[in-house]
């Protein structure tokens, strides 16, 4: 791979940003406590009772999951604006959208893919039953990559912004609750004995749709903020 | 060059718009009110009540205009964002952040009427079905373009991000529009429509139609009413917005 | 509103860098312009003036950063947009583009993965050149100032750009920190390539007369 090609713009800063989070590794385990914590405080709310925890599992856990990559959202590009590597990379000479891709995926790895690989252990804790764990993994796989590229459009019009913490959130949850319904409804469909490939197949009409466009529209969006 | 494009131009200067907005001001709110009487009249009097909600149902005729209007709004809001974020026409962002609030408003009534009229036909003040769902994620959105826009301190850099925004939000609309079709709700399915016969009787139809235009109107007479001051704020050194001041202060450099 | 003073430029052939009647206003009020220069290859101007007189917005507009109110700028005869900026320009802002948490390596390393790397040079003999020699693996947070500064610099060396826009260049630098910025532009120039650099006027350009633009700010 010759240096200062795409393919290899994208490789260094897939390598850089990995390198970046493993430096800080006990700051990227935040999410998944943050995800533990909050799934496990439900039994204590509603009591032990299998009937009751497993009918909200699914939702439950995918509420904590997108609750906990809301969490180091804000912190996408906040280090790179500050010390001015986000500048290098848009006056760079590669694709900024394809840049920035390679960040999101970045975020979907060290923050999602966790969540994900944790999911079981969730998923025991609030007793849902084995059936629907495929499914609820699935959901979970295609419903965390959309929450990075959506959320990534949101942070990119609010990056620079001192107190833009609740701001973020207000900005992406109406915009990714279409996702929370369908995965979350697939695994309550599965869990009762529907059919459930439906809503599995929209998440994945709209995760191929932003895999396209959210770069494109977070250049865009980083390009009005930084001017 | 075409008078019509050539007047479209001058609009879009803001000492223009200010006195055209201003000049027309008055008549829209007069329409406005006559008709908003008119219809509410209509609503309230010359409609026969429902053969099942008796007179509960009257409450539609704030309902139905205003949830048209929110998503009218929205519509407004995201076409004059497009243009402002395209062409850089200070105009169209002022316009498209004057209609956020309103649509908000509107949308926030919407939910707010709604719910009473459901207490007593449904027996609920709230249900999670599809239209009334996607319509508080429309309120939702609202709120994001209304605090994007008001978190940051650059005017024109606020109004791009926040027309940005209200562009990727614009999905929900159809969303919010088709939903009835779509999923099977609790929610009546549409009755008045734009093309061929309405399913609704004539007398309970022009009232409707009448607040309907009203809220247009009024609508648009808010949003020039809001971007008047906006264009104050915005222009506010410059030598068109001092020579609207009463001339009190002595003449400096 | 700043306005310009010029000294008249040696003639040559095609410019590396052309301003045509530059403006940049923020909300309607005026930073800088209308500008008209030209860059040739070999040239280093040097753009004096006081804070808030534009110098930092003018280096962004000519990189790209941010889109000129009006006028255009041209590389190598064709209008500067992103996306054509293949390899010619390097930005050296007043933020230095660094991670504090990675080592002068990890960051030379990544630096040439985006912008590739000129033949003959490697980033362990870059860091020696800047007298950095033993740092190489100590994360940037241990550093000083002036040290994450001629890493900086050292990527300017490794990088290859035609054109090279630096902000402050002197700024955190001792005297032979200073006298490595004066070294590294001759040597640009000689390879050919033109150089901008601000400055508050403070530290001169030591060896021969740069060209000068001065941006004044309106009494």
């Amino acid at each position: 791979m010759k240096p200062g090609s795409t393919s290899a713009a994208s490789f260094a800063l897939l390598r850089r940003d990995l390198l970046l989070v493993w430096r800080r590794r006990g700051d990227a385990l935040n999410p998944l406590l943050f995800a533990i914590i909050v799934v496990a405080l439900f039994p204590f709310a509603l009591g032990p009772e299998a009937a009751v925890l497993s009918r909200i599992a699914a939702g439950t856990i995918f509420v904590a999951v997108l609750l906990a990559m809301l969490l180091s959202l804000d912190a996408l590009f906040r280090s790179d604006l500050e010390d001015g590597s986000l500048e290098q990379l848009v006056v760079s000479p590669h694709p900024l959208a394809l840049l920035l891709g390679c960040k999101i995926l970045v975020h979907w790895m060290t923050t999602a893919l966790p969540l994900i690989v944790i999911a079981p252990l969730l998923a025991q804790l609030l007793q849902l039953p084995d059936k629907t764990l495929p499914v609820l993994l699935t959901a979970l796989a295609l419903a965390t990559p959309l929450l990075s590229l959506i959320g990534a459009v949101c942070v990119a019009l609010t990056v620079g912004m001192r107190r833009s913490g609740m701001l973020l959130t207000l900005l992406v949850l109406p915009l990714i609750v279409p996702a929370l319904i369908f995965g979350a409804g697939a695994c309550n469909a599965a869990q009762n004995g529907f059919a459930y490939s439906a809503p599995l197949l929209w998440l994945a009409a709209w995760l191929v749709l932003a895999l396209i466009l959210a770069p494109l529209a977070a250049a865009a969006a980083l390009k009005i903020s930084l001017t | 060059m075409n008078p019509l494009v050539l007047w479209f131009h001058k609009l879009g200067s803001p000492p223009y718009f200010y006195r055209f907005a201003g000049k027309w001001l008055p008549w829209l709110y007069a329409l406005a009110l006559i008709c908003g009487a008119v219809g509410l009249y209509g609503a309230l009097f010359t409609a026969p009540a429902d053969y099942q909600q008796g007179d509960s149902f009257r409450i539609m005729y704030v309902h139905v205009p205003c949830a048209w209007m929110g998503l009218f709004a929205y519509l407004f809001m995201a076409a004059n964002g497009f243009v402002g974020l395209v062409w850089r026409i200070k105009l169209s962002e002022t316009l498209a952040m004057a209609s956020a609030p309103v649509g908000a408003a509107f949308t926030f009534i919407t939910l707010v009427t709604g719910s009473l009229w459901g207490k007593p036909t449904w027996g609920t003040w709230w249900t999670w079905d599809a239209r009334l769902t996607s319509e508080l994620v429309l309120l939702f959105l609202y709120f994001g373009v209304i605090g994007l826009y008001h978190a940051i301190e650059d005017r024109r850099q606020a109004a791009r991000a926040a027309a940005f925004l209200a562009l990727i939000g614009i999905v929900n609309l159809p969303i919010v529009h088709y939903s009835v079709i779509w999923w099977n709700t609790l929610h009546q399915a549409q009755t008045v429509s734009l093309v061929g016969p309405s399913k609704i009787a004539p007398s309970m139809l022009w009232p409707l139609l009448t607040l309907a235009f009203a809220t247009h109107v009024y609508f648009f007479a808010s949003v020039l009413a809001r971007s008047r001051v906006a264009l104050l704020e915005l222009e506010s050194g410059k030598d068109w917005v001092r020579a609207l001041l009463p001339a009190t202060e002595t003449p400096h450099d | 509103m700043s306005s310009i003073q010029t000294e008249p430029a040696p003639l040559e052939s095609a410019p590396l860098l052309q301003a045509q009647s530059l403006r940049f206003a923020r909300n309607d009020e005026a930073i800088f312009g209308p500008l008209d220069f030209s860059l040739h290859a070999g040239e280093t101007v040097l753009i004096e003036g006081d804070n808030g007189s534009g110098k930092t917005t003018l280096l962004k507009v000519l990189s790209g950063l941010l889109e000129a109110t009006s006028g255009s700028v041209l590389l190598h005869g064709t209008p500067l947009t992103l996306a054509k900026l293949s390899h010619q320009v390097a930005l050296l802002g007043h933020l230095l583009g660094l991670k504090l948490e990675l080592s002068a390596l990890e960051n030379l390393r990544f630096a040439t993965g985006i912008g590739g790397i000129r033949p003959g040079i490697t980033p362990h003999l870059a860091l020696a050149s800047v007298g950095l020699e033993g740092f190489e693996d100590a994360p940037l947070r241990t550093l000083s100032a002036g040290q994450r500064k001629r890493v900086a610099l050292a990527r300017l060396l490794l990088v290859p750009a035609a054109l090279w826009l630096l902000d402050e260049p002197y700024a955190n630098l001792d005297r032979g920190g200073i006298d490595l910025v004066n070294r590294l532009l001759e040597h640009h120039a000689r390879r050919g390539g033109a150089a901008l650099i601000t400055s508050h006027g403070a530290y001169a350009f030591t060896s021969g007369t740069p060209r000068r633009l001065a941006l004044k700010t309106a009494a």
